[in-house]
């Protein structure tokens, strides 16, 4: 069991190095959509600061959201995700670790760029810490519950629009423990209660969605 | 909606070519109930509750208000409900059920929003405060969104009626964790200066007309979402016997007396 | 009439005509707006089936003609 997660972890990393510029792109698109917030609310540090965690984490869940499409539609249209079906191997378990491959290719790169974003938005630098764990707790989720709606959404005229009302609404929560969580920090009020309920979730998100998912994927590829 | 008390006969409704003739037949009387309890309802808020005293009259929103948002809360669990029975038992009626529930639903959603921001404006002096029950009401209303846009986009009935039963169980889990975090995020976000606790004091008049009116919004929500129906499973079940002779019936019928409703 | 000394005074709502109106209109004109969706939708319904079941021949019971069907529509 472990070895089917652990080769379709590797193909999927593998086909995300070989097709790097859409990682490239999901990156310099949550880079341009941080940026333009100074010029649609002024530059005024102090209002920038006070937006910068919700900036921050709108950037990133928009991020996820633009690039979800992606998650299975190349092994929808060659024909490897009926194959991943067909096989007697449970799919929860390779749904997990696709998820987790296009995690590691959108998500991590996403933060491990969001402090030097924070800087720019003027940020404290006390705040980052706690903005790197809510991200690292928070974007999984975001991965998991749109998986749900990728998988649903498979193979769709206007599917992206239909994707982001789908998943948009279940979004919300996270965002708001997550950019809740860096202000609870800044306002010195601690930021444990706000990632430890991110933690729930992550857990929550990581036993439910892939099975909602994989029960999704046989209902579109029948 | 075939109610789960009905025990016994549910199973044999549960066959679209007797769920057909039922709805038509319970339908008008389910109308005519609504009709006659929003009658009820409207006297009782208009004519025998008092005027509120720190409100004053604008209060009699009330009436459709808070039904409004009850019974959006509900049709979205009766979906959820359906999609489940749908998806346990592979029974199609079900699907249909969630699916003809859904635009009711959204109507009742979006009636709660537009009321509730007409009651806030002289009451609040704001049209939308991003207070918690609001901010979870428009939410609900994107979930609805999104099933109907899903349920639509997909061409294939079966694919669409699973496709949907999924989201619905998805957002129906999520419903409470949401309506958790948007309350947690409103007690840190907003002031004390906008306090939603309304009518504290409510008179029992006031309270039997919001009653009233909200059994008269269960028996519109089954009459509509009955006639809804009934059209649905024609369609899904058009390759049957009894739907051809259902057809030609009708056909006879709008052909004779212009069209029966 | 207890709550109230005239219709005049009924209608002005104590001053809160336009929001409580404005409430009771909306929510009244969607209802009938879905009611007549609802109908039309039947009427449009059972005239498409049956025109779909002329063309396809009267043993239409039997799964086939399903190329012919005309286009679902999307309203309510």
């Amino acid at each position: 069991m472990l070895s089917t997660f652990l080769a379709v972890l590797r193909r999927d990393l593998l086909l995300a190095w070989r097709g790097r510029a859409d990682v490239l792109v999901t990156l310099a698109f949550f880079i341009i959509v941080v940026c333009l917030f100074p010029f649609g609310v002024g530059a005024e540090p102090n209002q920038l600061r006070a937006i910068a965690p919700g900036v921050l984490w709108v950037a990133a869940l928009l991020a996820c959201l633009l690039s979800l499409h992606r998650l299975f539609a190349q092994d929808y249209s060659d024909g490897t995700l009926e194959q991943l079906l067909l096989s007697s191997e449970p799919a929860a378990l390779w749904v997990m670790a696709k998820v987790l491959a296009f995690w590691l290719s959108t998500g991590l790169p996403v933060v491990a760029v969001a402090p030097a974003m924070g800087l720019l938005l003027d940020l404290e630098q006390g705040g980052l810490p706690v903005l790197i764990l809510s991200l690292l707790l928070g974007t999984p989720i975001l991965a998991l519950l749109g998986a749900v709606g990728a998988a649903l959404t498979l193979g769709l005229r206007g599917g992206g629009m239909l994707l982001a009302l789908l998943v948009l609404p279940l979004f919300v929560p996270v965002l708001i423990f997550g950019a809740g969580a860096v202000e609870a920090e800044l306002s010195g009020s601690g930021a444990a209660a706000h990632l430890l309920l991110l933690g729930g979730g992550l857990a929550g998100a990581l036993a439910l969605a892939p099975v909602a998912c994989a029960a999704a994927l046989r209902i579109s590829t029948d | 909606m075939t109610n789960p008390e009905r025990g016994r006969s549910l199973l044999r409704f549960a066959a679209p070519q007797n769920f057909y003739p039922l709805a038509g037949r319970l339908a008008p009387w389910f109308a005519a109930l609504a009709v006659l309890l929003t009658a009820i309802g409207l006297w009782i808020g208009f004519f025998v509750a008092p005027t509120d005293a720190t409100q004053g009259q604008v209060y009699r929103v009330i009436f459709i208000h808070v039904p409004a948002a009850w019974m959006s809360m509900f049709i979205y669990l009766v979906m959820a409900f359906w999609s489940a029975v749908g998806l346990i038992m592979n029974t199609r009626l079900s699907f249909v059920m969630s699916q003809a529930l859904a635009p009711t639903g959204a109507m009742f959603c979006f009636v709660a929003l537009w009321t509730g921001a007409l009651w806030g404006k002289p009451t609040w002096g704001a049209y939308w405060v991003w207070d918690a029950r609001l901010t979870s009401q428009l939410l609900l209303l994107f979930l609805y969104f999104g099933f109907i846009a899903l349920t639509r986009a997909i061409e294939d009935p079966r694919r669409a009626d699973r496709a949907g039963a999924i989201i619905a169980l998805v957002g129906a889990v999520n419903v409470p964790i949401i309506y958790f975090s948007v309350q947690w995020w409103n007690t840190l976000h907003q002031g004390a200066s906008v306090s939603l606790t309304k009518a504290p004091s409510m008179a029992t008049t006031m309270l039997t007309g919001m009653l009233v009116m909200a059994l008269a919004s269960w028996a519109y929500t089954l009459a509509v979402v009955l006639w809804r129906v009934r059209p649905m499973i024609l369609e899904r079940e058009r390759h049957t016997e009894w739907v051809g002779a259902e057809l030609e019936r009708a056909g006879k019928l709008s052909q004779t007396a212009g069209g029966r409703a | 009439m207890q709550q109230w000394e005239s219709w005049s005074a009924f209608w002005d709502m104590g001053g809160a005509a336009f929001f409580v109106w404005g409430s009771y209109g909306l929510t009244f004109a969607l209802i009938a707006l879905e009611l007549v969706l609802v109908f039309q939708r039947r009427k449009d319904t059972t005239r498409r089936l049956l025109r779909w079941r002329r063309a396809v021949g009267k043993d239409a019971g039997k799964r086939n003609g399903e190329g012919t069907m005309p286009a679902m529509e999307s309203e309510t």
